[in-house]
Formats: structure tokens, sequence, C-alpha cells
């Protein structure tokens, strides 16, 4: 019996009082794709970064191979035959391709030979694994599916027979990431072994032999992906059982509670990112904006949450509001109505060294129930949230705790309890999941259901193709500023949304990756 | 303007150029690695009193110039240990590099030499002497090329040339081999050296004691070669017009070498206001022309100048990410 490529006993690690991993053990088989799934904070990540040397287990030991290996730095890893691809690609942005591979693995003193040797072997490492990059483009010059390919070809160059992908596939549209999984299926023909971490289970489902399920730190379970389903893995993952599909009866919408017409902004460094959108949402319904991060969904959000300055026009129940910025802000947008959960809940939602119940007043601070006087009422906003901690379920249920020392999935629900229950006539929600657990999105999901079914308008930017399927009642897909179309949820799927997303409307026959990816580099280059 | 007041204020351009360009340098060396250097003034000055001192007391400028790196050296190491190894912040570090060697350079002197904070003067072979050059007087009946030659080219102390010699090396380091490679990386993405399996400390390390040698070839340069000896706060705020040169160069080794003429070009014309009427046609206060290379460096760091984008990880510690 062949040795296993890489086998893990009993890893332990700690961050202080957190136990990051728990006595894990994992055995993966040479030329083969294995599966690690997790939610957040289950410690995937952590268990990667010891194998790949960033950190040094408390306990436990290696073996690559058969061999016990001791890795304390990256070098040794590389050295091991191990490659990393970080989900937060680690490339120098105004380099070349080329040089970025090079870098680390160079030949000698002088730089000029091991450029050469690099250039010819690209050539090679292409032609063999469908690795197509151009070795004299700027990193930030190209999209993020052929970035992730100079990550992968960085590993190559340096010999790695084992490569571990982490959260591969959220940067990129359907298309891109189908032509990642037969890069990996071709690697693995090669013989390599490769470890894929991620959240999906639909990826795990489609490309993974074998998969290990984490959990809280441990590892629950390592089965074979033939003898599992989605549901099985889900509950293995959060501890019970998960609906997967979100549970919602068909939208009754009402009369447009949000319009949005022609409307344009030109950012500060004088880049046009959007460039004349209009939709409308009806009370009632759920409107979805699916598209690749950097299209200028971000910004529809901030104007409509009165950050952004924009030109064009925005009704809200039917009246129209102030783009200028002269005499509109986030507050009187809230005073109007409409409540922001913004993308990015640590910088734009919460204060992350502030305390859970100062933040749940944040934005509606000068509310009078919060005042006494000249001061504010400090035991008035601890009690209500307190009642938001309970009606959201946010655990610890302590209002005196600082938001960073909530996990993620817990700091979002103070941000959705405080504007959810504004009882706003539109909630602005943008990526409401990102970084959440399993069990933390059936929750949030039905409570963003729940406001859609009280009669309210509800925007949902996300780039998760699945939440946006499954939550919106109308889908509208944003390329490079401009909407791209709508489409009804039962009446289309990933592929059409992937195209749409890419800036293709020929839905109807097939695109190579290449004209896709020019697509989507062309857009890119212009905020470049 | 004849001819020969054009070599002369030229001549001058190039020796005030000098300090300038090695500093300059020091800088995008540092910078180019990511670590944010103010302290250049205080390196510099650091090391224009110790080579005096040392020149002073051994007869010897070569000695002197050795100590002199070596002071500045002393406070890079400083500056690493305080932004690179304990991960403060690198600005607060340069000030108070400037400060220390403001108050300490003028206090050991006065404690070893008692002469109101200046070192003795330097003669003979405690300063450098000007190189002339091959054939320089032979050349000389040569038309243009041959008092240029002989007035500008030549004549200079050696570490002009090795100022001048510095900007093709400093060039050839940071883009022809793999230090240079990397050091530019570690400047841009640290992250990016350090899963490639390079030590980003080592790196840092590296750049910011290219930093001290280079900062402690130009303070050295004021002291023993520009004048002889150290008096108080003589460099004068160089440092800090190297930084504008280095932003104004966009960190380049080229560009940096016509940046630091450009200042040494209005440092030469403060010293000839005669010049500058006979151009013009308007006498200009002296005071004026003296703060000019002072304005330029304002107007440099507000920006007025084009989009000099720095070193992305500039000023960052490097923290590994969970």
């Amino acid at each position: 019996m062949t040795a296993p490529a890489i086998e893990l006993k009993g890893i332990s690690k700690a961050f202080g009082p957190v136990q990051a991993n728990k006595d894990i053990s994992i055995r993966v088989m040479p030329g083969t794709i294995h599966g690690i799934i997790g939610e957040n904070g289950a410690g995937k990540s952590t268990l990667m970064s010891i194998l790949y040397g960033f950190y040094k287990a408390d306990r436990g030991e290696i073996f690559i191979n058969g061999n016990k290996t001791e890795i304390p730095d990256s070098q040794a890893a590389i050295a091991a035959g191990i490659g990393m691809v970080f989900q937060h690609f680690k490339l120098v942005e105004n380099f070349t391709v080329l040089e970025n591979v090079v870098l680390g693995a160079e030949d000698g003193a002088r730089l000029g030979p091991s450029l050469a040797k690099a250039r010819e072997q690209l050539v090679h490492l292409a032609k063999e694994y469908e690795l197509n990059v151009d070795p004299d483009a700027l990193i930030e010059e190209i999209g993020v599916g052929m970035q992730q390919r100079v990550e992968i070809l960085k590993a190559l160059y340096r010999e790695a027979e084992i490569l571990i992908l982490d959260e591969p596939t959220g940067v990129l549209t359907p298309a891109e990431a189908d032509h990642l999984f037969r890069i990996l299926e071709g690697l693995k023909e090669q013989g390599k072994t490769i470890i894929l971490i991620t959240h999906k289970l639909r990826e795990i489902m489609d490309v993974t032999d074998s998969v290990s399920v984490m959990r809280r730190g441990e590892m629950t379970d390592t089965v074979k992906t033939s003898e599992t389903s989605p549901e099985e893995l889900a509950e293995l993952m959060v501890g019970r059982k998960v609906l997967l599909r979100v549970d919602k009866k068909p939208a009754e919408p009402g009369a447009p509670v949000l319009e949005v017409n022609n409307l344009q902004v030109v950012d500060e460094k004088g880049v046009q990112r959007l460039k004349g959108v209009s939709l409308n949402v009806r009370a009632g319904e759920i409107l979805g904006i699916a598209g690749v991060a950097g299209n200028g969904q971000s910004e529809l959000l901030e104007v409509l949450g009165g950050i952004r300055t924009a030109t064009g026009s925005i009704k809200i129940n039917g009246q129209e509001i102030d783009l200028s910025g002269k005499y509109s802000d986030g507050r009187s947008r809230r005073e109007r109505g409409i409540a922001h959960v913004p993308e990015d809940r640590q910088r734009e939602g919460l204060i992350m060294d502030f305390r859970a119940w100062e933040n749940s007043a944040f934005g509606y601070h000068h509310d009078p129930a919060y005042q006494s006087g000249l001061l504010m009422n400090n035991a008035a906003i601890r009690a209500d949230t307190e009642g938001k901690i309970e009606r959201f379920d946010v655990r610890p249920a302590n209002p005196l705790l600082e938001a960073k020392s909530f996990s993620g999935g817990n700091q979002q629900k103070i941000v959705l309890a405080r504007e959810i229950e504004r009882n706003p006539d539109l909630l602005l929600v943008g990526q409401p999941t990102r970084g959440v657990d399993i069990g933390a999105i059936e929750f949030i999901h039905q409570r963003i259901v729940e406001l859609r079914d009280a009669g309210k308008a509800i925007l949902l930017v996300s780039v998760e193709l699945d939440e946006i399927l499954s939550l919106s009642d109308r889908i509208a897909v944003i390329f490079d500023g401009h909407i791209m179309g709508e489409r009804l949820p039962a009446e289309t799927d990933e592929k059409e949304l992937g195209l749409l997303m890419a800036g293709i409307t020929d839905t109807e026959h097939e695109h190579s990756i290449e004209e896709i990816e020019a697509n989507l580099a062309e857009a890119a280059g212009e905020v470049h | 303007m004849d001819f020969v007041t054009l070599l002369q204020i030229l001549d001058s351009t190039l020796r005030l150029a000098t300090p300038l360009l090695l500093a300059c340098l020091a800088g995008l060396f540092s910078e180019r690695a990511g670590i944010f250097d103010i302290g250049l003034e205080g390196k510099m000055l650091a090391a224009a009193f110790l080579s005096a001192a040392v020149a002073a007391v051994s007869g010897n400028v070569w000695v002197g110039l050795l100590a002199g790196i070596a002071a500045s050296m002393a406070l890079s190491i400083i500056h690493g240990l305080a932004s690179i190894t304990f991960r403060g912040n690198q600005l607060i570090s340069g000030v108070a590099i400037n400060f220390l060697a403001a108050g300490i350079t003028v206090l050991v002197s006065q404690s070893w030499f008692k002469q109101g904070g200046r070192t003795p003067s330097l003669e003979g072979p405690a300063r450098f002497e000007s190189w002339t050059l091959p054939l320089a007087n032979t050349l000389e009946p040569i038309p243009i090329l041959g008092p240029i030659y002989k007035e500008l080219i030549s004549g200079h102390t050696p570490l002009v040339y090795v100022a001048l010699l510095a900007v093709p090396f400093t060039w050839y380091v940071l883009f022809r081999t793999r230090f240079g490679l990397r050091l530019r990386a570690v400047g841009e993405n640290p992250a990016a050296v350090d899963t490639a399996g390079v030590s980003v400390v080592g790196l840092r390390y590296a750049a910011v004691a290219i930093c001290g040698v280079l900062c402690g070839i130009a303070g050295a340069y004021l002291a023993t070669g520009l004048q002889a000896g150290f008096v108080k706060d003589m460099s004068a705020g160089r440092g800090f017009i190297a930084l504008a040169a280095l932003i104004f160069a966009k960190w380049r080794p080229w560009y940096a070498l016509w940046a630091c003429l450009l200042f040494g070009l209005f440092s030469a014309i403060e010293t000839r206001p005669d010049v500058i009427e006979a151009l013009i046609g308007v006498k200009v206060q002296v005071q004026l022309l003296g703060a000019l290379p002072y304005i330029m460096t304002v107007v440099i760091l507000a920006g007025f100048v084009g989009k000099a984008i720095p070193p992305r990880a500039g000023g960052e510690p490097y923290v590994k990410e969970r």
C-alpha cells in the first residue's frame, strides 16, 4: 500500500485561550483531490497554515510521503513539495507574471538567467496543464482568474507535488470556477495531490474524491465523496440538521418603493463606476443584484445609503431624493425609511473596538428614545440592545462585549437587528452572509424573507450566486457599471447568470474561457 | 553669463548635489523595502560628527569615513529594531533619530573638544583632497571639452565619484539582481515574499543597513569633503531635501540623480546672486535664493509635481495574517 501524500497526526494549536485545532489527524492519498470543509472559524485555514509553515503546531506530527517532516517555515514547506494558493493572492501587483513566478526561486544572484529559464518553463507548464498566462503582463492588469493561475504556476515552478487551495472560487465567475476545476483534474491526472478548502458544498461534491469535515477546531469525519450527500456534510459541519434551501412562499409585490433611473457614478479616481443604472424594487419583493465584485454594485449600495454622490434620479415611495450630497446624507436616508446593512460590516457596519450596545445605536443615536436631556440615555440603549440580542439570537448574549469579540455571524446579526428593527420601507443589504457560518446563514435568510413578507422592499447585493438564486424574487445582473439584464430565479441558472456577469448577453451559445476572461479583464482594466 | 561662470556653477552643483544624492539613494533602498526613513537627516549629522571627530584625532580621513559609517549604521540599527523587529511607527522612530542626532552630536563634541560644539578644523590627510583625473592638464587646451573635463569632471573629492557611481550600481542591484527583485517585492507586498520562503525581516534589515552605509558616506562627505570639520546642525535639512528628491524621482535611481542635481543647482546659485541678476535683470534677495531648495521641497512634498506612487507596503510593519 502506498504511503499517504500527507498524514497529520494529533495536530493541536491554540491562540491564547482559543483552541483553533484540537488533536487533528488526517490522511490524504497521493493523486487525489481531498476536500476540507467547515464553517468559518472551524480551523481549516489554521491547519493549512501549519502545513505551510506559517504557524508551528503546539503538538502533533506531520508525515509527507510517509516521512516525518518538520515544517518550521514556508521554505521548509516548499522544500517538502507543498505549494499553497491563498484566498488572498500573494502577488506583487506591479511586477510581471514572470517576476512573480521567479520571486524566491531564483537560480543565482543575477536575475537575467533565472527569468530566461522561468520563461521557458512557463511555456512548458502552460501546455501541460492548460495554464495559459502572459508572462510579461503586469499582475495589476490581468483578471483574478489569471492571477490565480499565476499562483498555481508559482507552486508548480517550485516543483510542488501537493497543492493546497484555500477558498479558490470566492472571486471567480461560475465559468472560471469550472475552468479551474478542469485544471485541477488535469493536475490530479499527472499524479499531483490537491487539497481544496472551501465552504461550498457543491464544489466538494463536484470535484473531490474524499472530504474531511471540520467543526470548532476538530475533525468530525472523513468520508468518500461518492458515499455522502450535501445534506449529510452540512449536518457534520454544523452539528445539527440544516435547511439548505430558503423556505419562502411566492412574493406578492406591491407598489414600487425604490425607482432608480439612469444612475451614474464617477469615483474619486475619476473612474466611472456606474454607467446609467435603472432598476426598481417593489414592496414585498427581494431584488438580487448578482455580479463579480468590483462591477459597481458596491457603489450602487453606497449611493442609495447616502454615503456617495451621483447623478441621475432615485425615488423612494415616489419622492425624489437628493443625490448631490448637499442636502442629504446617511442620516437623512434613514429618515426616509432606507436601512443599510453595508457590505463590509467590520469597516462600515460596526466599530470593532466599541461595545455591542454602542454599536446597536449607531446611525440611530439621535433617536429621542435614546436621549435623556443633553445626555445619551445609555441605560435605555442597553435595554434596547438586550431585546435585540434576544430576538436575533446573538451569542454570547452580552451587550457589554466589544464588537470584535463576536464571531462573524453574530456581528452580522447585531448589524441586521439594528437595521431591520427600525422597520424600514427599503432594506439595502450587501453580502449578508459573507464570513458567516451555515447556522447563522439560515437565520439571516429567514429574517430577510420575513421582512419581505411584511411588505417591505429589499435590495440584496451578493457575490454568492447560490444566495442570489435562493433568496431573490427577481435578479438583476451588473457588469462594468451596467445592468446586463433581469431574470426570474425560476427561469435561469448559474450558467446563464455567470455569462451575464462576464458581460456576455448571448447566453444561448457556448463561450470559451478566453473570451470570458478577456471581457472581465477589460472591465477590470478601466479601474486601474 | 560666460562659459567659465557656467562651469563654476555646475561644478558647485555637483559638489552640493553629492550629499543629497547619497542620502537620496540611501532612502531609496530603505523605502523600496517598505521602511520609510525620515531619519536620513539625523544619520547624516551623526556621521558628519563622528567622521570629523575621528579624522581630527587620527589624522586619517579614511578612518574618519569608517567611523562616520559606523555612527550612521548604529542609528540605522535602532531604526530597524524599532520598525522591523518591534513593528513600531516608522515616522516616530525617524523623528526620534533626528532629535537624538541633533542633540548628541553637539553634546559629545563639546565634551571632547571644548570648541563650542565644533570639531577642530581638518587639514591635510584628515580631509578629503580633490582628485585630479588623468590627463586633465594635458587635455585642457581642447576648446569646450577640455575645460569641461578639467573643471567640471576632474578635481573632486573621491566621495563625489562614489556618489555618481552609486547611481548605476543602485540601478543594477535593484533591477538586475535577485536581491533587488526581493527588495522591491518586500516593499510592495511582504506577504508574497514571506510565502515564497524568503525572510521579510532579513531583507528589510539588509535594506536599512545599506541605507546606513550610504547615509554615513553622505555625512562624512559633509564634514570632511565639502567642509573642513563638524559644526552644529551642519546637515541643514539635506536629509529632508533628499526625501523630497526621492519622491520627485519616483523612487528610481536615475531620476534620483537628476532630482538631486536640480536641488544642487538651486544651492549653487544661492552663492552667485550676481549671475541670477545678470540672467533675469532683477536683483533677487540672497535670502530668497537660499530658501529656494526648501521651498521646492515643500512644493514637491505637498504633491504638486505629478503623481508619485510610493511602494505599497511602505510604512507598515509586516505581521503574518491568520
